[in-house]
């Protein structure tokens, strides 16, 4: 997760964006320059292996490489992987990789770091990798020193989509192999094989990168560096932003009535892509496993009824990002509209109420400590429910004690938001199967839903052979969760990435300004 | 009591307060909910129970919190402050790397507050019901009520966006190539804002509790005979009254003092200034437990070491007080 959000007009941005986008492919860019851009909060480390924080990612995306990209309509694109091949039965893929790549040590990158890289280092430590290395994959081996094999135990389609920068960066065998990975001291100077290199990191302060000059692909990086800085207030953020002292604010780095006023001034540009692969989704979490009202279907639709999710939208997030229909963002693969669908109805919620035999029982929303427009989408929902008679309160916390409720089911209600990481096997089924009521973590089916049929539906869908016969199965489980409402889908939140007009090509993939800084320059 | 045996008490006494404070903090912040590994793992956006597991055993928290206790008490004992498992650095380095840029501020503000407060206050005693007392309190009133994030952004706003005099956050200009002098001023330029907002505050403090103290004394009875005697009025002012009215604003100022360290949270983070309080919050919300610990141990550290130091400072300004344990 990151920070906290912010909202903008998207008409206005798309026709900014299309319009820097017009001008960057007209121009032939420029070498060299300086970028400052705002990184909030101060990532604890940039060994991107090890941690995968938002503010890690965005950083260390420039020192770091995986195997693909993705853009964004999340077709795989050439990054360390040259071409890739996939075989009929759709169980093996043969990765080549590009020649003449370097680590930023000077050692050659090649198939041997691959395989080290996804079958020992990021297998053990990674929390995305792990589940996907463990239950699909039968072996990873080197074919020769530029292939690399990953054979399937079954057609598992998200793997194509799994080799993302954070989610398999490419690790340094000469370094970590038979080390302590989370005690290795090159943690502290992150060696990759990435268009910038770390030159400096004042805690506190900044994060120095510098070009790589022997990057693999000639001619890239554009930019001579970039500078990250670090400043904690989100008003003071915008500010910087307009005394000239950085030229990006990142998704999420000022509050979202700021996003409207920066955007109107001059040479600024503002766009909502580079999230697509994130396709953050909100929603309210019911704790099913308290039993009473929460546990009643007809309840949960009564609440979807009563929450103006359009004024949450329009007014709380200033007009930024779209209405969900149910479980998978529409920026999402597989994503159907054939659904049952909420409209704001109060008398149809209040019908509802009544129906599930609510007595008036005392529910609390438990808000998401990311700061002011959070706390102001509670009260609006708290409102709305008052109207149709369910007697809520909001209570409130830090992050880690947030972390530590949702984690352990200590609520009645809870926000919450997650990338969905471009496919539903990998970043949807987690909330909604029952295998997945895990305690430690705020990540997984937390409001404790338990249904067999959508149990099956997710596991046959994550590695049925073709994209039709997944696509059918995820259109029939969309239908039911719509129906039965396990958590409350709120809004396909928009994070948009505001920048000075002569930053050119800054978000150029699905994952924007986590790939780094390799296409981007200064005009 | 002599000076020798007056410290040495007082130093056995605050070694013991500092060992209790410590053990206390250590409980204090295990009753915050969380804890550091949930807390990394929650940031990723991805987590699972074999990460958590991991996590935990790299930060120790698998021990018996008993276990724990001891490890650290031990650690301090020897002057080990820990390690930052979550910064991969050691304790001590990342506040010994944080406590210039803190020094540097608090100081400046320490030195402005005290200087021209304690200047307000003896120039608006001395001219009590003329207009210029009236708008020295007045301001002194509004500095004081003001909340400090609220002057703090609107400086930036007025003296950064608006007139563009100074930077409006960070401690240098990132990316210029300086030499020694150059960045001084550089540091110099950036420090103005933030320093004259931490330091209104005080000053405001200092101002009012001058003025006050100095007008109580002023009707005090050897003032009137310092007076009757023919001792000239200015000399009055500044060798009867202002010298003994001056003991509560030392009071004061060692309690500034004491927070010279821990007490610019609110500063650093507007102001983006790369200080101890800074990490000292961002500890906090990561629950960076042994960051905490160490910064909380530093700044307790201070407030009792500059108790002793007010306590000695009084026996200068009025040697009449025996200083005693």
């Amino acid at each position: 997760m990151t920070g906290h959000v912010t909202g903008f007009r998207f008409g206005l941005a798309l026709a900014v964006s299309l319009l820097a986008l017009g001008t960057a492919q007209a121009q032939a860019p420029k070498q060299g320059g300086t970028v400052h851009v705002v990184v909030q909060p101060e990532p604890p480390m940039l060994m991107q292996g090890l941690n995968q924080n938002g503010p890690t990612n965005m950083v260390a995306g420039n020192i770091y490489e995986s195997l693909l990209r993705y853009d964004e309509k999340l077709q795989p694109v050439p990054s360390l992987a040259k071409s890739w091949e996939i075989s009929p039965d759709a169980k093996t893929y043969t990765f080549k990789l590009q020649e003449g790549v370097k680590w930023h040590d000077g050692k050659p990158f090649g198939a041997d770091d691959v395989v080290f890289s996804l079958d020992k280092f990021l297998r053990e430590v990674h929390p995305r990798w792990r589940p996907i290395a463990n239950a699909q994959v039968e072996k990873i081996e080197k074919v020769d020193d530029l292939t690399v094999r990953i054979t399937l135990k079954q057609p598992f389609g998200p793997l194509i989509l799994s080799q993302e920068v954070a989610g398999a960066p490419m690790i340094p065998k000469h370094i970590y192999d038979g080390t302590d990975y989370r005690a290795n001291p090159a943690n502290n100077t992150p060696i990759g094989t990435g268009p910038f290199k770390l030159k400096e990191w004042k805690k506190g302060s900044y994060i120095h990168l510098v070009k790589n000059e022997d990057y693999w692909q000639k001619g890239k990086p554009n930019l001579a560096e970039v500078y990250w800085q670090i400043i904690p207030d989100a008003a003071a953020r915008a500010v910087a932003y307009e005394t000239g002292k950085v030229d990006v604010l990142t998704g999420g780095s000022v509050d979202v009535y700021d996003v409207q006023r920066l955007s109107k001034l001059p040479n600024t540009c503002v766009t909502t892509k580079g999230w697509e692969m994130f396709a953050p989704h909100a929603w309210l979490t019911p704790n099913i496993a308290r039993g009473g009202p929460l546990a009643n279907k007809q309840f949960r639709q009564a609440m979807m009824f009563a929450i103006d999710r359009e004024f949450g939208k329009d007014v709380v997030w200033a007009g930024l990002g779209k209405i969900p229909t149910g479980p998978i963002s529409s920026k999402t693969k597989f994503y159907s509209a054939d659904v049952p669908k909420y409209t704001y109805d109060p008398a149809k919620a209040k019908e509802l109420v009544k129906a599930s035999g609510y007595k008036g029982e005392p529910l609390k929303i438990l808000a998401l400590p990311y700061g002011e427009t959070w706390s102001r989408w509670a009260e609006a929902i708290k409102q709305n429910f008052a109207d149709v008679g369910i007697n809520v309160s909001i209570e409130t916390t830090d992050v880690p004690g947030w972390t530590q409720k949702a984690s352990n089911g200590d609520f009645d209600l809870t926000f919450n938001y997650l990338y969905q990481l471009g496919d539903p096997a990998t970043g949807v089924a987690r909330n909604y199967i029952s295998t997945n009521i895990v305690k430690g973590n705020p990540f997984g089916n937390q409001g404790a839903y338990v249904n067999p049929e959508v149990d099956k539906l997710f596991a046959d869908a994550a590695i049925a052979p073709t994209d039709a016969a997944r696509q059918e199965l995820y259109t029939k489980v969309q239908k039911i969760l719509a129906d039965e409402v396990p958590v409350l889908w709120q809004l396909e939140m928009d994070f948009p990435t505001i920048y000075r007009c002569n930053v050119k090509n800054l978000v150029s993939t699905a994952i924007g300004v986590n790939d780094g800084f390799k296409d981007a320059w200064k005009d | 009591m002599n000076l020798l045996t007056f410290l040495g008490s007082r130093l056995a006494k605050g070694v013991l307060t500092l060992l209790a404070i410590a053990v206390l903090n250590f409980f204090l912040i295990r009753a915050a909910p969380g804890d550091p590994a949930q807390v990394l793992a929650g940031e990723a956006g991805a987590a699972d129970e074999v990460l958590l597991q991991q996590l935990r055993e790299r930060f120790g928290l698998n021990e018996p919190l008993t276990t724990q206790l001891w490890i650290y008490i031990k650690g301090y004992l020897t002057f080990d402050l820990g390690f930052s498992y979550r910064q991969q650095q050691p304790v001590l380095s990342l506040i010994l790397d944080r406590l210039p840029a803190t020094l540097l501020l608090t100081g400046a503000a320490f030195l402005v507050s005290l200087i021209v407060g304690t200047a307000m206050g003896a120039l608006a005693a001395r001219r009590a019901g003329k207009w210029s007392d009236s708008v020295i309190t007045t301001l002194a009133l509004a500095f004081y009520a003001t909340p400090l994030f609220w002057i703090a952004l609107m400086s930036q706003i007025v003296f950064a966006l608006k007139l563009g005099l100074v930077p409006n956050v960070g401690y240098e200009t990132i990316g210029a190539h300086y030499g020694v002098l150059g960045r001084a001023l550089d540091i110099g330029h950036h420090l103005i804002l933030p320093a004259l907002t931490l330091g209104l505050f005080f000053t405001a403090l200092y101002a009012r509790m001058m003025r006050a103290s100095m007008l109580e004394i002023a009707g005090a009875d050897f003032v009137k005979t310092a007076r009757a005697k023919g001792v000239s009025p200015s000399k009055v002012w500044r060798r009867h009254v202002a010298r003994n009215a001056i003991l509560p604003v030392v009071t004061l100022a060692g309690l500034q003092a004491g927070q010279l360290v821990g007490g610019a949270v609110l500063t650093e983070t507007v102001f983006a200034w790369p200080g101890i309080g800074r990490l000292m919050f961002d500890a906090l919300v990561q629950r960076d437990y042994s960051v905490l610990l160490g910064v909380f141990f530093i700044s307790s550290a201070m407030v009792v070491g500059f108790n002793i130091i007010t306590d000695l400072v009084y026996r200068i300004a009025d040697p009449r007080i025996e200083a005693s344990a």
